[in-house]
């Protein structure tokens, strides 16, 4: 059998002496559309952030291609597995900017930054040309939520974890957002996507197999 | 006409209590407008007259001692209640704030004190009190202010801006990568005051050193001289005190994981705010 993309290995965290979850394991193959389902508050959002390696677990660990990512090594890791926010962050400047200031960290050397690709990119999600130029600051909550998705695709991770991606968007932008990331992980080998959503329609439409993270509540 | 006597005029205690009246002001104002910064001040003004009365039977036994040990003991503690101080302004704590602030405090402020009695006023012996004491208390006043805004900025900053810091965390960036804007901004703000006080310096201000040297009976051509060294040694000490103490949070609030730990910053103790809470007159007691 081939090696799983990614391994998720007895992860557990807790708050005090209440474990969140524990004991969670699960693989992802290559090309595969991860559903993470819960109810709110089950701890979806800390399981994503726990497998970017963004919080510290309690037990357990991940691996990327049968290996885990040692501390110094965590760039690098979130280089290939990104974690997008629910919370869209920009940062000052224009879209354009946004997009291409991943391209000057060290993790991202050797990538480069193609303006062409962001502009169809941010077309495909219904958004022409002059967004480009528009200043971050000034974008509702949910284009804010486009270009961080962008912004994520632009620098090519393999894997994509998707915190409730759609939470902000319209109707007809969640559904072009849906269509680009589903065409996204099978445009290559080696991709992958984690989604977590309210919204169970959403879930069975975006993801070929959904794990429900109340089976790990200890 | 009245010749001018360069002997300067003595204080006793009575002066020295009739100016303590000045602070009423303070008060009837506080009380008026609803401060609620009575307590505050009075407890203020006690303590720095009590820790001035010591510094002055402390620097009179030492000055008389004339040995080196004395005057680099006093030199470390009056460091280290430097460093206390810087963290007790700050809003924010977290673990380890006090070990780095005494780093940042006495390595900055002994560095160059020491560069400036060795190799620029060349003081012999270099231990000599009457010039190695005021001008430490110098740098080190200066310092912890700059200390103290700095980290404070930078720790808010992180807090403010955790959203945006994380996002580029979870592109790749390194924590460092991260956080440099932070610590950026924490280095500006941290030597405002020291560029302010520079640039109205002689205008608008005459600096407490000098105006004690020509109290004293220095000529001002002196006293002048003598601010502009100083003036140097508080830009050079704050902006390394700031430094030190910035990347020492930094390596602090970021993990070797290089992920940002706000879990271990947390909101100092109000003491004045919790004793007041608990006199049995306080509204909120019970």
């Amino acid at each position: 059998m081939r090696e799983p993309l990614l391994r998720i290995i007895d992860l557990g965290r807790r708050v005090g002496a209440a474990w969140i979850w524990r004991g969670v394991s699960f693989d992802v193959a290559a090309g595969e559309r991860l559903a993470l389902a819960g109810p709110t508050g089950s701890g979806k959002t800390l399981l994503l952030r726990a497998i970017a390696g963004l919080d510290p677990v309690d037990e357990g660990r991940v691996e990327l291609e049968g290996r885990e990512a040692e501390g110094g090594e965590a760039p690098a890791f979130r280089a290939r597995v990104a974690y997008l926010h629910q919370r869209p962050a920009l940062w000052r400047g224009t879209v354009a900017e946004n997009l291409e200031a991943p391209f000057s960290l060290k993790a991202n050397a050797g990538k480069r930054f193609d303006l062409d690709r962001a502009a169809a990119l941010l077309e495909r999600l219904g958004r022409k040309a002059p967004f480009l130029e528009a200043r971050a600051s000034n974008l509702s909550g949910g284009e804010a939520q486009l270009v961080a998705l962008v912004r994520a695709l632009l620098v090519e991770p393999g894997i994509l974890l998707l915190d409730e991606p759609t939470a902000s968007l319209d109707r007809a932008s969640a559904s072009w957002a849906e269509a680009l990331l589903t065409e996204w992980v099978e445009a290559a080998p080696g991709r992958a996507s984690i989604w977590t959503s309210h919204d169970p329609d959403q879930l069975a439409r975006v993801a070929g197999r959904r794990i429900d993270l109340e089976g790990w509540k200890p | 006409m009245e010749a001018v006597t360069h002997e300067y005029l003595r204080l006793d205690t009575m002066h020295v209590a009739l100016s303590a009246l000045l602070l009423l002001v303070n008060v009837v104002l506080s009380w008026l407008l609803r401060l609620g910064l009575g307590a505050r001040l009075v407890v203020a003004a006690a303590r720095m007259t009590v820790q001035l009365v010591l510094i002055g039977y402390v620097l009179d036994w030492i000055f008389a001692l004339e040995r080196p040990l004395e005057v680099v003991i006093l030199a470390f503690v009056m460091a280290t209640l430097a460093s206390v101080a810087a963290v007790g302004r700050t809003s924010r704590r977290f673990a380890g704030v006090y070990f780095d602030s005494l780093v940042s405090v006495l390595g900055a402020s002994f560095l160059v004190t020491g560069i400036a009695l060795v190799g620029i006023i060349e003081v012999r012996p270099w231990w000599d009190a009457h010039y190695l004491v005021p001008l430490l208390g110098m740098v080190l006043g200066n310092a912890l202010t700059g200390i103290s805004l700095s980290v404070d900025r930078f720790v808010e900053g992180l807090e403010d801006r955790r959203d945006g810091i994380e996002a580029r965390l979870a592109l790749g960036a390194t924590s460092w990568e991260a956080a440099l804007e932070e610590i950026r901004g924490a280095m500006r703000v941290g030597m405002i005051p020291t560029l302010n006080s520079m640039a109205v310096m002689g205008l608008v201000s005459l600096p407490g050193m000098m105006t004690g040297q020509i109290l004293a009976g220095a000529a001002p051509g002196e006293a002048v001289r003598y601010q502009i060294v100083i003036m140097f040694m508080i830009a050079s000490a704050t902006a390394l005190g700031m430094l030190g103490m910035v990347l020492l949070a930094f390596r602090t609030v970021f993990d070797r994981g290089h992920r940002l730990r706000l879990d271990r910053v947390r909101m100092p103790m109000d003491w004045i705010a919790w004793t007041r809470r608990r006199l049995p007159w306080s509204r909120h007691s019970g």
